[in-house]
């Protein structure tokens, strides 16, 4: 039940057909998925009984969300940590029973719900865990600011992915792509002593690793996550030769690449909240937002994304009707590195100005899990990248504020929250039919 | 459109699929060609189709040479095909389905309105009523079909390639098609229609191509009587009812009553449903298809929960795992033999002794007899004639036919006390046919009950000695093997077998529950 990639189509009328071939149809025969949403809810409801409402601190939370330099001032958003943990546990206990209730009469739990659900836990987290702290008051809008910039190279490298999976070649390189990137875009920003250059450098880099995979997966129908992981493995290795013998030993010359521009929109960046969020950014990250939505047009409403999708569920099909599958495949695979590399840039031009060893540190892993979770589709993986973006974040603010909570428990949150997602607790997902199947032409 | 091939040879290194085959197709005609399973049919459309390139001979599209490099070529040329496994996104709309390929553009973006006003027209003109929009995977089989003979006509074919298009529909769905077919030739366009189903092909052809081996063996009218055309098929006299010596029943030794199995979902599929059958009969089930067979196969063999009893020789079976009930002497030929019968990597001899791993003759303590497994193997392929290039080939490089063998033989090579065969020769050439059933004849003979399972009325008047109609997960009636065909279908439509035979008939002399008789 994959309805976020997938609108609903209206039932055929097939007047013509004979009853007596029709399977009887029974409402409550709904996908096994559709009836774990619920659970789903029940668990996470639980959670919140037990952590948000019982444990909840006795004091207010404050959320700041103006700054000095706003336009206007909003007032903040104070609480008061015990009833809101309560409320919002109502809340979501009423959701789940309003679910189990949906799937009892045979219907899917709708996606509002599912939002709904998702945004009163991650508030009613917010203020158990905020309230729990030393100094319980935090900037909400550079929880969210933080968050954002930590799910820019996320993003790109899920975009990077869906170009290949889409077509149906599972990209594990990932982390591959987006560290060769990095390195890539150092080395060539420092010698040039351009960060335009090194940006190139980035895409063209992530690209390389991409001819790889693609030359053994689809040339010579090597399995592809293993050529995946190998690459990896690769890429970590000769960077961190060369990172060794060539930067660390004249980093000057090799390891010291000028900053990507960032940019202020003026008045925009005044406003209070999304100013910093949306107009405030360094050029990678206005990229990110120009990337998502084109790269959603490409795949859903052109000619060339409807090829790359058939490709990717069933090649033959669109071999017989003269679309050339491999070639398709290996073109798609380049550009997914083009792509995947503006974001490895944004570790060496944006985030700092130099390379170190494996940097990225498994970002290309939770960014095939944010492509899993947001169901292959660009703005899905959008969403998916930014709440592990912004959990990365709130540990590290958490840490400022002096929470009870261990910094440990709360680093393994968003590998937590992957295997969640991927194992599907949130709705089944569906990927391509024909991922990580070679087209193998008779 | 009229197409001609000369000379078409096509090789697979040695393998010749097809030898020096040579015909034409006139403008809106209904073409055939019929041929057993392996015949070289389906190569023979995909040379055409531009899948395959041919090794010699050439194409003639109204008299001009052309030469096809991949399907598009063919598509040009007005040549649109209907593959046997139909060549569908599943999780596209059916617009999409259709515009894949030859997509109309606005500016940069898809225009599937153009595509979905096409279908519409298409789907008007020959009555097809397919919504653009529907997912596909959504649809029934038959629809599809629909959706791929759209595809061809959208991209104006002249002439429609069929490849084995009944094969996957219900009987109705097929007359529907039959009746489209005629209507499209009736538009001008040609057909060649590809199948093994002598009746339809009778039924619908203006020609009838014959080829065995991959050579074609002559044309025939349509006028030509069945067992002629089986014989050009098959290449000798196929006797297409099976002799068979009138059954000597011994003793009833699996006894069913009440068996109940329910859904998941809360369904009731198999209801309360009783009957018995006797050492050295076959029992045959009829019915259309989804109407519990599956169901009680599956229950009897313990893939199914199911309540009530099955005894068999007095054992209860109900509640047992499958390993024991497979011990307790059942053999099973599955319906998907593919799927469930067989492994398709593995070799033709680790297939053929699949579930026979723990039987001392193949097994020394935790390890296999690897010599006695290749003896076995050796055995079984001459005795029931498995055309394979080696033991050690992988199951799925071969033929159905000889994959049905291979399930076939394997569960017939222990002492049984009851089988159980679904399906048994669909999708199996006429040659193996005949073979597959003397072979449970055999069976029956040697008195092992058996039960088959079957929605070809054609083999369960072949093999039965009674037969059992099932509508609905439920029983209608055991009747015997001379009951009229009309009478047959009515009960596989849910009327009992008192309504079948009409108002005309006295009530009296009809038995109302005919397994109450049987008991």
């Amino acid at each position: 039940m994959s309805t976020a990639t997938r609108t609903p189509a209206p039932q055929p009328p097939i007047s013509d057909l004979p009853d007596a071939h029709q399977e009887p149809v029974d409402p409550k025969a709904l996908p096994a998925s559709a009836r774990r949403a619920p659970l789903g809810f029940g668990v996470l409801a639980l959670v919140s009984l037990i952590v948000f409402a019982f444990n909840a601190a006795s004091q207010t939370v404050t959320f700041r969300i103006s700054h000095d330099g706003d336009l206007f001032r909003v007032p903040d958003i104070v609480l008061p940590g015990m009833i809101t943990g309560w409320l919002i546990t109502a809340a979501l206990v009423g959701l789940t029973v309003f679910a189990f209730l949906r799937v009892r009469s045979g219907r899917l739990t709708p996606t509002w719900a599912v939002v709904v659900f998702g945004f009163l836990f991650v508030a009613g987290f917010l203020v158990w865990v905020v309230g729990s702290a030393r100094t319980p008051s935090v900037s909400l809008t550079g929880l969210l600011a933080g968050g954002v910039a930590l799910s820019v190279p996320l993003v790109f490298g899920s975009l990077g992915g869906l170009m290949c999976e889409r077509s149906g070649v599972v990209n594990i390189a990932i982390e591959g792509q987006l560290l060769f990137g990095a390195f890539s875009a150092a080395v060539a920003g420092s010698l040039s002593g351009n960060a335009w250059v090194g940006l190139l450098a980035a895409m063209i880099g992530a690209a390389l690793v991409s001819l790889v995979l693609a030359v053994f997966s689809i040339t010579y129908r090597v399995n592809q996550v293993i050529v995946g992981v190998v690459l990896n493995v690769l890429v970590s290795g000769l960077t961190g030769f060369l990172f060794a013998t060539l930067l660390e030993s004249d980093s000057g010359r090799f390891n010291s690449p000028p900053r990507l521009p960032s940019y202020s929109i003026p008045f925009l960046s005044d406003l209070p909240l999304v100013g910093r969020i949306l107009f405030d950014q360094s050029i990678v990250g206005y990229f990110m937002w120009l990337a998502i939505p084109i790269v959603w047009f490409a795949v859903y409403r052109t000619r060339w994304g409807l090829r790359t999708r058939a490709i990717g569920e069933h090649p033959k099909a669109a071999d017989t009707l003269g679309i050339n599958v491999n070639r398709m495949r290996f073109l798609n695979v380049l550009l997914g590195g083009l792509i995947a590399g503006i974001g490895g840039s944004f570790y060496t031009l944006v985030s700092v100005t130099s390379f170190t060893r494996d940097m990225t540190s498994g970002a290309g892993y939770i960014a095939l899990a944010a492509l899993i979770f947001g169901r292959w589709n660009p703005i899905g993986a959008f969403l998916a990248a930014l709440l592990f973006g912004f959990t990365s974040n709130l540990q590290s603010v958490l840490s400022f504020l002096g929470t009870e909570m261990p910094s440990q428990f709360l680093a393994m949150l968003p590998y937590i929250i992957t295997i969640l997602a991927v194992a599907g607790l949130v709705g089944a997902s569906r990927g391509p039919a024909a991922s990580g199947q070679p087209y193998v032409k008779e | 459109m009229k197409l001609e091939l000369r000379g078409i040879t096509k090789k697979f290194e040695s393998f010749a699929a097809n030898r020096d085959v040579s015909l034409t197709v006139e403008p809106g005609q209904i073409h055939c060609l019929l041929g057993e399973n392996g015949a070289g049919k389906s190569t023979l459309m995909n040379v055409l189709y531009g899948l395959y390139r041919p090794t010699s001979g050439e194409i003639l599209v109204n008299g001009q040479p052309v030469e096809f490099t991949g399907p598009s070529d063919a598509l040009d040329q007005g040549i649109g095909m209907v593959h046997q496994h139909f060549m569908l996104v599943p999780v596209f709309t059916v617009a999409e389905n259709v515009a894949l390929g030859s997509e109309s553009r606005k500016g940069a973006s898809l225009d599937l309105e153009t595509t979905r006003r096409k279908i519409r027209e298409i789907s008007d003109q020959y009555g097809f009523a397919v919504d653009p929009d529907a997912v596909v995977e959504d649809l029934p089989v038959g629809v599809q079909q629909r959706v791929e003979i759209i595809k061809a006509l959208v991209r104006d074919a002249e002439l429609l390639i069929l490849d084995e298009p009944t094969a996957v529909l219900t009987p109705k769905e097929t007359d529907e098609l039959l009746a489209i077919m005629r209507q499209l030739k009736a538009d001008g366009t040609s057909i060649v229609f590809i199948s093994h189903k002598l009746r339809e092909v009778r039924e619908v052809s203006d020609v009838i191509t014959v080829i065995r081996r991959g050579e074609v063996v002559g044309s025939v009218s349509p006028e030509a009587s069945t067992s002629e055309l089986a014989a050009m098929m098959v290449g000798r006299e196929v006797s297409l009812s099976v002799d068979k010596e009138p059954a000597h029943v011994v003793q009833e030794t699996l006894v069913v009553r009440d068996l109940t199995v329910v859904g998941d979902n809360g369904v009731t599929l198999l209801d309360d449903l009783s009957l018995s059958v006797a050492q050295g009969e076959i029992l045959a089930i009829a019915g259309v298809q989804g109407n519990g067979q599956v169901e009680f196969v599956e229950a009897l063999l313990g893939l199914r929960k199911s309540s009530g009893s099955i005894q068999l020789e007095g054992r209860e079976l109900v509640g047992r795992s499958v390993r024991q009930v497979l011990d307790a002497g059942v053999g099973f030929v599955p319906e998907d033999r593919s799927h469930d019968g067989l492994v398709g990597a593995f070799s033709v001899a680790e297939n053929l002794v699949l579930d026979l791993y723990k039987d001392s003759r193949f097994r020394s303590g935790p390890s296999l007899k690897r010599r006695a497994i290749a003896s076995n193997a050796d055995h079984r392929i001459q005795e029931f004639d498995i055309r394979t290039g080696s033991p050690q080939s992988a199951a799925s490089t071969l033929s159905g036919g000889n994959q049905q063998k291979i399930v076939i033989a394997r569960e017939l090579s222990r002492p049984l006390k009851l089988f159980v065969a679904s399906q048994p020769t669909r999708g199996v050439d006429v040659g193996s046919i005949e073979f597959i059933h003397q072979r449970i004849v055999a069976e029956r003979d040697n008195g092992v009950p058996v039960i088959i399972v079957s929605t070809e009325l054609d083999e369960v008047y072949a093999l039965a000695d009674r037969i059992a109609v099932f509508f609905h997960g439920r029983l209608m009636g055991i009747v015997g093997p001379d009951t009229p065909r009309e009478v047959l279908g009515q009960m596989m439509a849910g009327a009992t077998e008192a309504e079948a035979h009409g108002t005309d008939t006295d009530a009296t002399s009809v038995p109302s529950t005919p397994w109450e008789e049987q008991a």
